[in-house]
């Protein structure tokens, strides 16, 4: 049984509002939400030069040892964890070990603000969430249909045309 | 576990190659996105240590065409095949929508190559997913070495029912013969599950 993560526009929408306003509040200058399996959720602020597909995998994947790091010190989990570079910095928490916000900084703002900043955001985006999982499994029957009525010749051609 | 994004009207389909260390599983990864189209991949990411062992994953995006208005995306992981990194096999296993298992023909590495498999079993397992049903297929690779165990071996200990489509490759000759048709099987057996469920 294939039922993944599905993230419908309303929830897409708001968060992409959540990032909006927080990019602009923390002085930042990008923020990602970043799903834990490694998939972008929605990004904003200055993102033109990152290869935002491969930052989303390596994220997740970081954030994943992270947690395995914790948990061998017996932790549940490290739900906030901060990267601080020359020049660029990362604040990266996770939410509800389902979706991880990344808040991407430089000498504009500082961690105080930041950190001040994201709490905020953190709650509303809990709210988001619990509102897309009772969504969830509400509307089963809401899955895609997308691959309903594809044929084996379009599966075929499908694979074929890309390699 | 496929990931719907409706508000950017993609799909990304999560696939893995695991298998032991030194199978072949990079170079694989490698050979398909040498063999993409440029506007159909993404950057391939290879964590590496100085030995070009795989310490943590490696990473390549591609993209399928756009069908019924959306796109399909393919990610590819690799494991680290070595024994001390089974953490990390275990994570990067979350979310996976299909595996393919890399196994080294070797006859050196038969133990290898079993315990690999045990050890993916208990992965999937870990994660509650049930090897008969999620999109599986086997790889015996490294064909061109003359210490390759006959393919009939190398069925014996991983497919001896031959439950799971399996393919011969060698990944490392400039053609990779087996490396695309191994991808292409299991993104087919994904598709066909996502049109079952839908
Ligand atoms: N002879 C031969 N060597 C291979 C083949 N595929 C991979 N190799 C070699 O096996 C070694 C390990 O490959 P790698 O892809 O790094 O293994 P990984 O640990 O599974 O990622 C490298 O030296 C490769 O060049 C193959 O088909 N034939
Ligand atoms: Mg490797």
């Amino acid at each position: 049984m294939v039922s993944g993560q599905v993230i419908y526009e309303e929830e897409h929408d708001r968060l992409k509002d959540i990032c909006d306003r927080l990019v602009r509040d923390a002085l930042a200058k990008a923020i990602f939400v970043i799903d834990t399996d490694g998939q972008l959720v929605t990004e904003t602020g200055e993102t033109e030069d990152i290869d935002t597909t491969n930052f989303a995998s390596l994220i997740a994947g970081s954030t994943a040892a992270t947690g395995g790091i914790a948990d061998m010190l017996g932790e549940d989990r490290f739900p906030v964890h901060f990267h601080e570079g020359d020049q660029n910095h990362i604040h990266v928490s996770v939410i509800q070990d389902a979706l991880i916000l990344v808040v991407i900084f430089d000498d504009r703002s500082s961690l105080g603000l930041v950190r001040l900043r994201v709490k905020r955001a953190y709650r509303e985006m809990e709210n988001v969430l619990n509102n897309m999982q009772n969504k969830q499994e509400d509307d089963d029957h809401e899955e895609p249909d997308i691959f309903d009525d594809i044929s084996e010749e379009e599966l075929d051609d499908l694979v074929n045309d890309t390699f | 576990m496929s990931f719907i994004n409706y508000a950017q009207r993609e799909i990304i389909l999560k696939i893995v190659y695991y298998g032991p260390g030194l199978c072949g599983k990079t170079t694989n990864i490698k050979h398909i996105y040498q063999g993409t189209n440029p506007d159909a991949r993404g950057k391939l990411v290879n964590l590496e240590t100085q030995q070009e062992r795989t310490l943590f994953f490696d990473f390549l995006p591609l993209s399928l065409p756009e069908i019924r208005g959306f796109k399909t995306r393919l990610h590819l992981y690799s494991v680290p095949g070595q024994v001390f990194y089974s953490k990390s096999r275990r994570l990067i296993m979350k979310g996976a929508d299909g595996v393919i298992f890399i196994a080294d023909s070797q006859r050196a590495r038969r133990e290898a190559n079993r315990i690999s498999m045990e050890d993916l079993k208990e992965n999937l397992d870990f994660h509650g997913y049930d090897i008969d049903k999620i999109p599986f297929v086997i790889q015996y690779n490294k064909r061109d070495l003359d210490s390759a165990m006959p393919v009939e071996e190398l069925r014996q200990d991983l497919n001896p029912e031959e439950t799971y489509p399996d393919y011969k490759a060698c990944a490392i000759a400039p053609e990779g013969p087996g490396v695309f048709e191994t991808l292409k099987s299991v993104v087919k057996q994904i598709l066909r599950e996502l049109k079952k469920t839908s």
